[in-house]
């Protein structure tokens, strides 16, 4: 891919760090706080 | 619109997105796979800037989601300021991050495709200042909305700073018309339609659609995540 092969790649990994990034965080900070209402007796009803 | 405030009970729409969530991201993650090919293999280099131009197919689909995204915010912010509609606080600090991520992917996305194209990662051009001042606004609704201990105080005020803040969405979708921007014009958002050959404007619209799916899919997450953060910070006062 040409020359400026760094620059499109460069775009695309910081396309994925970032958001990808915010996907793995969200879903972290979801299940922390699941864990957090479990131990408190306040399971979601399914 | 008789749907919208069916789901503005936090219960309800829990048990929405708890069965559109699996669906939606084995979509997006079908999507993102031939979204890539598309982009990275299929579509042909430009004539003029050659290979640099797969750029756009996640810097133009991530401004349009950064300003769609503060779109959602200002529109929350009038439903809890107007409505009080309890999930509309819980949404908007779900989806402040998510706007800011796509926001800081189109910043840097931008200046890596301007530094083989004008020779400069930044210029302080109309288009990048108002898209940078988005990125601020995003931070400080952020901010905000954690700066008190009462939440419901810190919802008010991010609420209306996204309303004061959308005065921005117009100026940076018309600072190319209105100001001489080093910037391109409008090629695809455009009175006679866009400007691109199909064989770049079908991955952008393609990629457009993906992104899309994934800012959906974050937004409804996260505001899944905050009314259990709610729930847990009401048992946490009430012990």
């Amino acid at each position: 891919m040409s020359a400026h092969a760094v620059y499109v790649m460069s775009a695309y990994l910081v396309a994925l760090v970032i958001l990808g990034g915010l996907l793995v965080s969200s879903l972290a900070t979801r299940n922390r706080v699941r864990r957090e209402l479990a131990a408190r007796g306040l399971e979601r009803k399914k | 619109m008789a749907d919208l405030h069916f789901l503005a009970n936090p219960a309800r729409f829990r048990r929405f997105s708890q069965r559109v969530l699996p669906s939606l991201a084995f979509a997006t993650v079908l999507m993102l796979a031939v979204g890539l090919y598309m982009a990275l293999i299929q579509s042909p280099p430009d004539y003029q800037q050659g290979d640099t131009v797969r750029i756009m197919f996640v810097h133009v689909p991530s401004a349009w989601l950064a300003m769609a995204g503060y779109a959602l915010l200002a529109g929350l912010g009038a439903s809890l300021l107007i409505w009080r509609h309890p999930l509309a606080a819980l949404m908007a600090r779900a989806s402040a991050p998510v706007g800011a991520g796509f926001c800081a992917v189109c910043l840097l996305t931008g200046a890596l495709w301007g530094r083989p194209m004008w020779g400069a990662y930044w210029v302080w051009d109309a288009r990048l200042t108002s898209m940078l001042l988005l990125f601020f606004l995003y931070l400080g609704h952020i901010a905000l909305s954690r700066a008190y201990d009462e939440p419901e105080r810190g919802d008010r005020a991010a609420a209306i700073l996204a309303l004061v803040g959308v005065i921005n969405l117009p100026i940076i979708k018309f600072s190319v018309d209105w100001w001489n921007t080093l910037h391109q014009p409008a090629s695809v958002a455009r009175l006679g339609g866009p400007s691109i050959h199909p064989s770049i404007l079908i991955p952008l619209l393609w990629m457009a659609a993906t992104l899309f799916l994934l800012f959906v899919l974050l937004v409804l997450l996260r505001t899944d995540t905050e009314i259990d953060r709610r729930r847990l910070e009401n048992a946490e006062l009430q012990a």
